[in-house]
């Protein structure tokens, strides 16, 4: 992917091009601030009911790709998939110093599980030709933390996991994980992609001019009136990216969900359970029926 | 197609690092063993490292059949691109019906890696695996013996069962200390099938420079339960109590920072931001209020259970279970529910 390759003397060459960044990023239901019911009548997650937030750690994603642009120069590209609403997340990063967003918006997107998702985010990264590619280590929504390492798998370059930390020297990234039980340093040939989570410090604010600039960013499936010149953000479509259908939304997806059940009582809503033997027996009970003790 | 599929075995990703296998690989075969023997199958451990033979012993103790060893020099140290090379060289050679992995940091760098490449269906962090039939309710086809992947979602909120019908293996990364090991059946003994890691001449664009590990005696992180006191069990005298009930339930004492601080637990069990975080099956919180740092490291545990006697404590926020009363009168309740 990498076009140019650049020697092995540090300096000029190298801060001159500078490193070319993609985030991948994802909006999501606010998870944290569920009231009322998380489900529907019908069985499916009630997400209208819920604020619609830039995934925590894709903000981390995006700070580490800022830091790289300030340091070693370059640019920072972010993408998101999902409904034109997400250009939400997209104005924000833009607003925090992104240079340039794209929404890859399609309706054979719809229903993709991590498999199918991560087929299209790696078409869409493909076309940008990243030397780094940054995710959050997980969305909260799911928090299964495997699309990062997929889009790495299907890019063909290696996923390093849990970054705390990133320096650049050349064509080789010394990269510094988490690995559960303990920290361990990578030397890695890039292009690489990162995963990373808030250890790696917190997204930048705003900067009140980038604010007023592009708070008129928008892509063109928004509603409302079209953007300024040089305020558009970039609308991509399957066919755009190259994504073969039969790989993308519900025929790429392998995994089927059977059943879904409501058992948590959400944002302090917990279930109250009397001190008395019968209401600790009735507990003790329950976490049997459920599997959790027994 | 089918009836050769189903009898694919079960595989087991049978971690180590530094040539030391964790718990988390006899957990796997603890419920490995279950979903093995309902399907008839053999239960097969994939073992992958620089020298490792020597721990297919323990991995026959703790209920595997078969261990598929794939020893090679590139496997040293955990490697993504080098360990999802060799395992998914192994699957296809083998066919298994099912692989599971810990979710762990390595389970979750390599699992998702691996179902990339074989085009398979992955669940993560799943608290239960059972089998069970599946229809799809669109095409109206219905499978038989199917791995139902269970796990929270949605922050929490849900518990979803996914499947996977199609695309085999069906693959799911299970929770640390989540499944419950098989007592070790000394001088258990099993067969050994060497695979080839396929990595000459690879091209691997990482090398890992420095492992910095670190150590502890008490392994909280990897605890099923956790019974975990704060400021509020008022002595260390009582914490006698959450030990007696750490014994009966199974599981592992922990304490806030402020209960560290007042003497009444050791440092290393401290739960929180400065501690460990911790995401255990169940959390039975006695006594502790919920200080943001010590919500930080244990709100993603599955079940959590508050005793407080102050009912507007924060720890209510996260809890799922509320008792609004005092811990040295409800803990000797809860003990001898448990018990009976």
């Amino acid at each position: 992917m990498r076009e140019i390759k650049y020697g092995i003397i540090r300096g000029m060459s190298e801060s001159k091009s500078g490193y070319n960044c993609v985030v991948c990023i994802k909006q999501v239901p606010d998870t944290k601030k569920v009231t009322g019911d998380a489900m529907k009548a019908d069985g499916t997650i009630n997400r209208a009911a819920l604020p619609a937030i830039f995934n925590p750690e894709d903000r981390n994603a995006l700070e580490a790709a800022l830091q790289v642009k300030e340091r070693y120069g370059g640019t920072v590209t972010v993408v998101t998939m999902g409904l034109p609403a997400a250009c939400e997340i997209l104005r924000e990063a833009l607003m925090r110093g992104a240079d340039k967003a794209y929404l890859v918006t399609d309706r054979k997107a719809a229903g993709s599980d991590t498999l199918a998702t991560s087929y299209i985010l790696s078409c869409a990264v493909k076309k940008f030709s990243p030397d780094l590619v940054f995710c959050g280590r997980q969305a909260i929504d799911g928090d299964t933390a495997q699309t990062g390492p997929q889009i790495a798998e299907k890019l063909g370059v290696p996923a390093i996991t849990y970054l705390e930390k990133l320096e650049l020297d050349g064509d080789f990234a010394l990269a510094t994980r988490d690995i559960g039980t303990g920290v361990e340093t990578d030397r890695v040939r890039l292009p690489a992609l990162f995963t990373v989570t808030e250890k790696y410090g917190e997204l930048r604010p705003a900067d009140v001019k980038r604010v007023m600039k592009f708070k008129k960013a928008k892509a063109p499936a928004e509603k409302g009136a079209a953007a300024a010149a040089g305020l558009e953000i970039g609308q991509l479509s399957c066919d755009d990216i190259g994504a073969e259908a039969e790989r993308c939304g519900f025929a790429g997806s392998p995994t089927n969900v059977n059943k879904i059940v409501s058992v948590v009582l959400a944002g302090g809503d917990y279930k109250e359970v009397a001190p008395t033997d019968e209401g600790i027996g009735a507990l003790v009970a329950e976490l049997v029926a459920d599997h959790t003790i027994g | 197609m089918a009836t050769e599929r189903s009898k694919g075995e079960v595989w087991v990703f049978a971690e180590q690092e530094d040539g030391v296998l964790g718990d988390v690989p006899r957990e796997l075969l603890g419920k490995g063993r279950e979903l093995a023997d309902r399907l008839g199958v053999k239960l097969a451990a994939v073992l992958a490292g620089d020298g490792v033979e020597g721990l297919a012993a323990r991995l026959f103790e703790a209920g595997a059949d078969r261990v598929h060893l794939i020893d090679d020099p590139a496997l040293k140290v955990f490697r993504g691109v080098a360990y999802r090379k060799a395992l998914v060289a192994a699957i296809r050679e083998e066919a298994p019906q099912i692989v599971i992995f810990g979710a762990t940091h390595m389970g979750r760098d390599l699992a998702p890696a691996v179902a990339s490449e074989l085009r398979c269906g992955l669940t993560a962090d799943c608290t239960d695996l059972q089998i069970g039939d599946y229809t799809d309710k669109k095409t109206g086809e219905e499978f038989k013996n199917i791995l139902m992947q269970i796990r929270p979602a949605f922050g929490g909120n849900i518990i979803a069962t996914i499947v996977n019908p199609r695309n085999w293996p069906q693959m799911a990364t299970v929770r640390e200390g989540v499944m419950k090991p098989l007592p070790a059946q000394p001088g258990r003994t099993g067969e050994i099938v060497r695979h080839g890691a396929g990595l000459d001449g690879a091209d691997i664009p990482v090398e890992v420079v420095e492992i910095v590990r670190r150590h502890s005696t008490v392994n909280l992180k990897g605890a099923r339960i956790i019974v975990a006191g704060g400021a509020g069990v008022g002595s260390k005298e009582n914490f006698k109590l959450l030990h007696e009930l750490a014994a009966a339930i199974g599981g592992a004492v922990g304490g806030s920072r402020a209960a560290v601080d007042l003497g009444y637990v050791e440092h290393e069990r401290q739960i929180g931001q400065t501690g460990v975080t911790v995401r255990p099956a169940l959390m039975i919180s006695c006594g502790i209020s919920g200080a943001v740092q010590h919500l930080a490291g244990m709100q993603d545990s599955a079940k959590i259970i508050a005793i407080n006697t102050d009912k507007d404590a924060p720890i209510f926020k996260v809890a799922h279970y509320g008792i609004v009363g005092d811990l040295n009168t409800v803990l000797p309740k809860l003990i001898k529910a448990i018990k009976g």
